[in-house]
């Protein structure tokens, strides 16, 4: 499924993905618009983190998973021999559906992806750090307090955390799991302007339960169903005039 | 009562009842343990009374009443005591054991006394209870305090005078003691070195003749010095010992011998009948200070215990500095690196079973391999000059330690994999989504969230091994030790001395002592200082843990 007048940053092509002998995911060929949000919706037990978590090799973790097909960054192979996986995380970073931030300072979570690539001046750590903890719109709650513990903060200002330090390392693609499932409205609501500013600088991919939310945040949609992907396009005419049944079923609370 | 079922309530009522039991148990075991350790350092009351036997002979008793039992009349009888004319055969009569001290001249110091043809108890306020570096207290009246022959000190005068002296003398004693261990043991140890340099320099071939001539020289110059300076030190230890022996305190025990004590022999006098209630706390307190950091005598039935508590703390610390690197390194390997198959399981459970593998045959495993194999050969290739005497290559505190290593190394790696696996996969996730390695993200991550279960671990080894006793009578442990493992002499921590342990210390005394009666109250005292000592180890462990816990709250529970 292809969009037109658009730069694209990732390209899905023949994706198959197996659990064992399960299939989870068929033959997924999918576009990815540059420095837009993408969301992608279903019932539970689709794919659609399956696939999210493909676009950063996540899914080399599992020891049973198989992959078919291939993923282009910018026109490079992810999946290809050689490719360095580390270096690859670094372009594509990803934030989960719980708060994870690690047992450190506000500081040192956000400075974690820095030291890792070596970074070690203080004042380039000091500046990255702050950075990033604008973009993430927490600066302004946890600019006195940077050496607490993480875990000290609430789990909106957490996520924020997590997402601050994925930015951190600057990458090019933010893969979002289902990123305000955990949180109350207000956090939501918070995560959700950020999407909406992140997107200027980065492509995002968002896995989401929550219709209202993908008809808010992204400009493209996906529908999934079963391992399939049923429907994709601009988000406007997948929820106001979809073209399968399923999509709209799905959409207007039919099941799922 | 079928709502009462349903409630739940015997469920409760159980477990509840099974936690009072074992609180029981446990309160019990350490307050016996307490009651009877802690008693036997109060100043008893010293008792006198007079047994008369049916021709209407006397005799004297002076001393501290230890306990009392009731038995059948026909027991007694029969034990020799002579009942009066129209007892009842079938009736009990009560006895007592008294300690009597002065083992020199009464060749037991306990003894029991039977209710029947016992005067009235006295309580003379002049009794004076001597305890002695040989042949145990003395119990009696002081006569008089004489220096080379002259009586300085008599009556009244007499007990200031006396505690003074014994003071004297005390330090006198310790001055004589820290010569013989620091400096003469500074010599002896110099010694050693020249006759083995000697020994290398006659084994060597190579060397020119002129060059051993020279440095024989030099090596009998040297020795030549040390031995000067060890007359010099044998002297004043000779000179301090005739100091202490001059003095003497005579003494009439209750049957009216006179007695002639050394000073120097005195550890302590005391008059308990004389004593109020602060005085005898005074005296308690430095009983049990002299106990906890004394070094014993008498074969181990007096004195103190300070060896061997310093034995099991540094056995238990060098063992702990070698079981966690160990187990934590091992844990993480299985749990992180290795395939997960039928081989991994298979080590698995034989790490696990290790665990419930007797202690006694750790012990002789350690014997065979570490004290003979690798001892004996770190002693032919470092050591070779000093053979056939082992270095290494005998029961020492390294083997202790690492036999105590082995022992305690499963609890260490079950509790270091559990801790590992119950680390959420979301923050390992999270870090590989910032392009950190896998062992970026274990070291950085997941390895400091695991602490505080290495942590648990190290304390459930720490428990196990400080209790241990069985393996280590076979790899290091010691009744007596010549010196402690930790000194001033380099290279301080000595790895190659055996040691002395409270849990051997306890069988030693409590089975291997001639002396039963004086020996039972020490087994209590030294069996609640080593209770002591592990609550002590655990809790500083423990407070580590939870201070670490605090700081990876969130994730951890």
């Amino acid at each position: 499924m292809t969009i037109s007048n658009e730069k694209i940053k990732l390209k899905t092509r023949d994706l198959n993905l197996y659990y064992g002998e399960t299939q989870a995911l068929n033959t997924i060929n999918l576009d990815i618009a540059e420095n837009r949000v993408t969301a992608f919706i279903g019932p539970s037990g689709c794919g659609k983190s399956t696939l999210l978590r493909c676009f950063n090799r996540m899914n080399d973790l599992v020891d049973i998973c198989r992959i078919e097909g291939d993923i282009t960054l910018d026109g490079e192979s992810m999946y290809a021999r050689g490719v360095d996986v580390a270096e690859l995380r670094r372009k594509v970073g990803m934030v989960f559906q719980k708060p994870n931030p690690f047992p450190k300072s506000i500081y040192e979570n956000v400075a974690y992806g820095l030291r890792l690539q070596g970074v070690k001046s203080k004042r380039v750590l000091d500046d990255s750090v702050e950075e990033a903890l604008r973009g993430a719109a927490l600066w302004d709650e946890v600019k006195d307090r940077l050496d607490i513990n993480a875990f000290g903060l609430s789990g909106g200002q957490q996520q924020r955390l997590v997402i601050a330090r994925a930015i951190a390392i600057q990458p090019e693609v933010i893969l979002l799991d289902e990123p305000a499932s955990a949180l109350d409205p207000i956090s939501t609501l918070k995560i959700e302007e950020l999407i909406h500013d992140l997107k200027e600088r980065y492509t995002i991919l968002i896995v989401t339960h929550n219709m209202q939310q993908a008809a808010r945040v992204s400009d493209y949609t996906a529908f999934m169903y079963m391992g399939d992907m049923v429907e994709f396009g601009v988000t406007n005419d997948i929820f106001t005039n979809p073209t399968k049944k399923q999509t709209e079923d799905y959409i207007t609370g039919r099941y799922g | 009562m079928k709502n009462w079922i349903k409630s739940g309530a015997p469920w409760i009522w159980l477990n509840g009842g099974a936690v009072a039991v074992s609180m029981i148990m446990v309160v019990g075991l350490i307050g016996l343990i307490a009651v009877r350790g802690l008693a036997h350092f109060w100043p008893a009351d010293v008792v006198e009374f007079t047994m008369s036997d049916e021709q209407g002979q006397e005799q004297i008793i002076l001393g501290e009443v230890r306990r009392s039992e009731i038995i059948p009349a026909a027991v007694a009888r029969d034990s020799g005591v002579v009942l009066p004319e129209g007892f009842d055969e079938g009736g009990t009569i009560e006895r007592f054991l008294f300690k009597r001290g002065n083992r020199d001249i009464f060749n037991r110091d306990f003894a029991w006394y039977p209710d029947q043809g016992m005067s009235e108890w006295r309580y003379p306020e002049d009794a004076l209870v001597l305890e002695r570096r040989q042949w145990g207290d003395f119990i009696g009246y002081p006569v008089a305090l004489e220096i080379e022959g002259e009586v300085v000190a008599e009556g009244a005068t007499l007990i200031p005078h006396l505690q003074e002296r014994v003071a004297e003398s005390r330090e006198a004693h310790d001055r004589i003691r820290s010569i013989e261990r620091h400096d003469i043991g500074a010599i002896n140890r110099a010694l050693e070195g020249l006759r083995l340099e000697q020994r290398s320099l006659a084994a060597n071939e190579e060397l020119p003749t002129e060059q051993v001539a020279e440095e024989l020289t030099r090596i009998n110059i040297e020795e030549a010095q040390l031995q000067a300076q060890f007359r010099e030190l044998r002297d004043e230890i000779d000179a301090l010992r005739a100091e202490t022996r001059r003095d003497q305190l005579k003494m009439r025990a209750a049957d009216g011998q006179q007695v002639s004590i050394p000073l120097g022999d005195i550890v302590r006098a005391t008059q308990p009948n004389a004593m109020n209630t602060a005085q005898k706390l005074g005296e308690y307190g430095s009983r049990f200070w002299d106990f906890v950091s004394g070094e014993p005598r008498e074969a181990n039935t007096e004195g103190g215990i300070f060896p061997a508590i310093f034995g099991t703390v540094t056995l238990v610390m060098v063992m702990s500095v070698i079981v966690t690197p160990f187990g934590i390194l091992a844990a993480i390997y299985l749990r992180e690196y290795a395939r997960q198959g039928p081989l991994l399981r298979l080590i698995r459970i034989s790490v696990y079973n290790l665990a419930g593998v007797p202690s006694i045959v750790f012990g002789v495993f350690g014997l065979g391999f570490f004290v003979y194999t690798m001892g004996g050969s770190i002693d032919q290739l470092f050591f070779s000059e000093r053979l056939p005497a082992p270095t290494f290559g005998r029961p020492a505190l390294i083997w202790g330690a690492l036999t105590l290593a082995l022992l305690t190394l499963p609890v260490v790696i079950v509790s270091t994999e559990e801790g590992l696996a119950r680390i959420p996969s979301t923050v390992r996730e999270g870090s590989l989504a910032l392009g950190a390695t896998k062992s970026e993200t274990l070291w950085k991550v997941v390895v400091p969230l695991a602490t505080p279960a290495m942590m648990t671990g190290l304390i459930l080894a720490i428990a196990r091994a400080a209790g241990e006793v069985a393996p280590l009578m076979l790899v290091g442990v010691v009744m007596l030790a010549p010196s402690l493992p930790i000194d001033g002499s380099f290279p301080y921590l000595h790895l190659d001395r055996s040691f002395m342990h409270l849990g051997f210390h306890i069988y030693d005394v409590g089975f291997q002592s001639p002396n039963v009666e004086a020996a039972r109250p020490l087994v209590y005292a030294t069996a609640l200082i080593l209770v002591l000592l592990i609550i002590t180890l655990n809790l500083t462990a423990i407070s580590v843990r939870n201070r670490l816990r605090e700081r990876f709250r969130a994730e951890s529970d």
